[in-house]
């Protein structure tokens, strides 16, 4: 787990769920707030493995929760579940390829939200949901797998920017090695 | 077949998860509250940004402009006046009035100016965060306004921020009464669905109920919660459910959810 890489997405989950509460245009405009953290678990757990994968899930999911009126918590098992399946699969994902990642996401913020639901409702709690419901859950969708590529450019291109790039060491070419033996 | 750190990952998370979900309400809120806090510096930041947008429109505003809004101003202020003059006499009359009939003196509100600075991230819930807290002297379940009618309570009170439960959430049913009519009812989320926050549901009036579009919803005062007479919205349409059993209208609120920026809080 890359520390930087580690602070990156951490902050950028601490922003986006700040902007999710504050920043109202999208909502205004299509009836339904996307979220991020979807789609950055998704990136998380591709790039980085479960370490980074879980701790974006809990601490975004109770971030989440906490400026929301979700019980405390109620996030966290469906981000975590959605990252521990892609980390499960990463093997199988290509996961260099932009339609690869577009289609992660959207299975990643296809699946959170409904499972969100689905533990709101065994949790006895009186959520609002109706047909334009559905209106919703496509839009989290659509928004939430179109930005898990623009994640990985944009980490990308952070990373890049914040790190050292190795350089290679023209002292120590493979074929005047030493070789010593009998 | 999964591996002994998945293993690990899946077990500390599910029992995070589990305490976390398990608490009661108190510990619930204070877990809230001390989350929420980490968001502070961005709150304040934005409120700041906020001010400097303000600020700034103000100072390019043209002087005629400012000028004719100040004779706009000074002229309201001048109706208002008369009206205060006529309301006045007519609160005197109404206090001798009571005061004859032994009835209970109208207590005057105490009202809280308040920004709205954020919404529920989450699509479905109804809430707003507001700017004032328990050091404002909020606490729960307080009325909350805007200059249309009423837009909800207080639900749970931060030192700094409050959030405010709107009308059309589930954990927002006010008692209210149509104006003409006199019908009592309960308003309660919209069955047409999520989206919409300019509608809501007014629910269990009596079957003999008559009402028509464009009626004057108000609050009722039942329950002690919401003051008697606040204006909430329109009736829209009315029907007949359960067989004719009971009558359902729709209200088309007065205050405009989607665009709260700034809202009052009645501190009773």
């Amino acid at each position: 787990m890359n520390s930087l890489n580690t602070i990156l997405v951490l902050a950028t989950a601490y922003l986006g769920v700040f902007l999710e509460s504050t920043f109202t245009g999208v909502r205004n405009l299509l009836g339904a707030q996307p979220d991020i953290l979807p789609g950055l678990v998704a990136y998380a757990s591709l790039t980085s493995g479960l370490g980074l994968g879980t701790l974006t899930a809990v601490a975004g999911g109770l971030w989440l929760d906490c400026l929301s009126a979700n019980p405390p918590g109620i996030s966290i098992l469906p981000l975590f579940a959605v990252g521990l399946v892609i980390e499960r699969y990463r093997g199988l994902i290509l996961r260099d390829q932009a339609y690869a990642q577009f289609l992660t996401g959207l299975g990643a913020s296809a699946a959170v939200p409904a499972f969100t639901l689905l533990l709101l409702l065994n949790a006895s709690r009186n959520v609002l949901i109706g047909w334009d419901s559905l209106w919703q859950w496509l839009v989290m969708t659509l928004i939430g797998g179109a930005l898990t590529p623009c994640w990985f450019l944009f980490f990308g291109w952070l990373l890049r920017t914040l790190s050292y790039e190795a350089m290679p060491d023209p002292t120590a070419r493979s074929n005047r090695e030493i070789k010593r033996g009998r | 077949m999964l591996k002994r750190p998945q293993y690990i990952a899946i077990v500390l998370v599910v029992l995070l998860a589990l305490a976390l979900l398990g608490q009661s309400e108190r510990v619930t809120s204070r877990i809230r509250l001390a989350v929420g806090g980490l968001f502070l510096p961005l709150f304040g930041v934005a409120n700041s940004a906020q001010a400097l947008v303000d600020r700034g429109t103000a100072s390019i505003l043209p002087r005629a402009e400012l000028l004719r809004q100040m004779d706009e101003l000074q002229l309201e202020n001048r109706r208002l006046r008369l009206q205060g003059i006529q309301w006045e006499e007519a609160a005197r009359e109404n206090a001798r009035l009571r005061e004859a009939l032994l009835l209970p003196r109208q207590v005057p509100w105490r009202l809280r100016m308040a920004r709205v600075v954020g919404r529920d991230p989450a699509n479905w819930w109804k809430n707003v965060r507001i700017n004032l807290g328990s050091r404002d002297g909020i606490t729960n379940n307080m009325p909350v306004i805007a200059a249309e009618g009423l837009v909800g309570r207080v639900s749970e009170t931060g030192y700094t921020h409050s959030s405010v439960v709107l009308l059309g959430d589930p954990a927002c049913r006010v008692s209210v009464l149509v104006e003409e009519t006199r019908d009592h009812g309960v308003i309660a989320p919209s069955d047409a669905g999520a989206v919409d926050n300019t509608i809501v549901d007014l629910k269990f009036l009596s079957r003999n109920s008559i009402l028509k579009p464009g009626q004057r919803v108000v609050t009722s005062g039942l329950g002690n919660l919401f003051p008697k007479g606040i204006v909430v919205g329109q009736i829209a349409d009315a029907r007949s459910v359960q067989f004719g059993l009971y009558t359902e209208a729709r209200v088309s609120l007065a205050a405009r959810l989607n665009t709260l920026e700034e809202v009052w809080v009645i501190a009773q």
